[in-house]
């Protein structure tokens, strides 16, 4: 990764070319975990937003004042925190929600997208840099979670945010619903994104 | 040397300090909806907890905090327990609920955990909560593997200390109030 990149390079690099769960397979507890249906996912992908936002401009403010042994515990610190606050949030104004996503929320600490956006963007590049990686990356993990819970909460439940989509004498795969789903879901799109990303970049390797 | 780590870490006092006091804040904030949101969900459970309840209303017995639980035409058909204590990664909140001389347990609730999901966190799952139902109020219950007895339960697999954690909480939940009920005379 180029260190001179603008904070608009950053953003849109987060999205789609290194997509924290399709390019860097990063954070996929909660991928496989939250995606059977699409409210509990994008609630999640909020909460990353928030913590990843918030813990990247933390990092980025005071990276000059960084001890090398000490950052990781820094880093720790201030994910812990704003994730706190993400987790009290919902439970005070989006109860059932909270119910719903259980200890996902508090497991955001240990999503390595944050640790590892902490470590090679916010705590050597600028606040402005920081927080267009930061959202760039947020929307490439919404993205990927909205396409896994599309697949599972349409064929699995039939909806689609709660919508129905399906006629009602759709009979619901509750396999897609069950952790099973989401495995197969996954493989199966991140076989497509690397297949297409192939040949993208060299036409002729699939003849 | 001392003043070397004051040097190297003042940072990470500094950051926890200043986080600290920013979670204290968020929590004066809204600590009140939190617990009304609980409050709500109590209410709402106390139908599927005591056999004839409709409703509850907040007591005191003794010191002891617990819902009255009420059929339609407003008469006590038994208790409903708040009771919290250590689960395996976080703290446990449960709803006992209690026949109306606090013989017999009628059902149970887990309010809130963040014990580890699909091993821990099946403590939720009615299909395990549902062997508390029935199970004698006056003696301690205890986690064991085929659950034969009277008074035993039987763990989660691959969960037997968030399991254990449940029968403790129940059990001096339960204790405290039946001893609250002999002294209040009730």
């Amino acid at each position: 990764m180029s260190e001179d990149a603008t904070p608009l390079e950053r953003f849109i690099r987060g999205i789609i070319p290194e997509n924290p769960v399709y390019r860097q397979l990063l954070g996929l507890c909660p991928t496989l975990a939250v995606t059977n249906n699409m409210k509990a996912a994008m609630t999640m992908s909020g909460a990353v937003l928030f913590v990843l936002v918030g813990a990247n401009l933390v990092v980025s403010l005071i990276r000059g004042l960084l001890k090398p042994h000490l950052r990781i515990l820094i880093f720790t610190l201030t994910i812990a925190t704003f994730v706190t606050i993400a987790d009290r949030f919902l439970a005070a104004f989006m109860y059932p929600m909270s119910k719903e996503l259980g200890p996902y929320v508090p497991l955001i600490i240990v999503n390595c997208i944050i640790i590892c956006r902490c470590e090679v963007c916010a705590s050597r590049q600028s606040p402005a840099a920081a927080l267009g990686d930061a959202l760039g990356q947020s929307l490439g993990f919404a993205l990927a979670l909205a396409s896994i819970a599309t697949v599972r909460e349409i064929l699995g439940s039939g909806t689609w945010l709660g919508i129905r989509i399906l006629p009602a004498g759709w009979d619901n795969w509750v396999i897609m619903v069950l952790p099973g789903g989401a495995f197969l879901t996954m493989g199966l799109l991140l076989g497509i994104a690397n297949w297409l990303g192939t040949v993208r970049r060299n036409p002729k390797a699939t003849e | 040397m001392k003043m070397k780590y004051i040097s190297e870490a003042w940072l990470v006092l500094l950051l926890a300090t200043v986080f600290a006091l920013a979670l204290a804040a968020v929590d004066l904030a809204w600590k009140d909806r939190i617990e009304e949101n609980k409050r709500r969900e109590t209410i709402g459970q106390i139908p599927h907890l005591v056999p004839g309840a409709v409703t509850g209303k907040k007591d005191f017995v003794g010191k002891v905090f617990v819902y009255r639980a009420l059929d339609s035409k407003g008469r006590q058909v038994g208790w409903v327990l708040p009771a919290v204590g250590q689960g395996f990664a976080d703290k446990i909140e449960l709803l006992i609920g209690l026949d109306s001389k606090a013989e017999h347990i009628t059902g149970l609730y887990v309010l809130e955990q963040k014990e580890t999901p699909g091993l821990g966190a099946t403590i939720v799952a009615a299909q395990w909560r549902k062997q508390f139902a029935g199970k004698p109020a006056t003696v301690p219950l205890h986690v064991s593997k085929a659950a034969t007895g009277e008074n035993e339960i039987q763990a989660v697999t691959g969960a037997t200390i968030s399991s254990e954690s449940v029968v403790s909480i129940v059990n001096e939940a339960v204790g405290g109030f039946r001893r609250a009920l002999e002294v209040s005379g009730r």
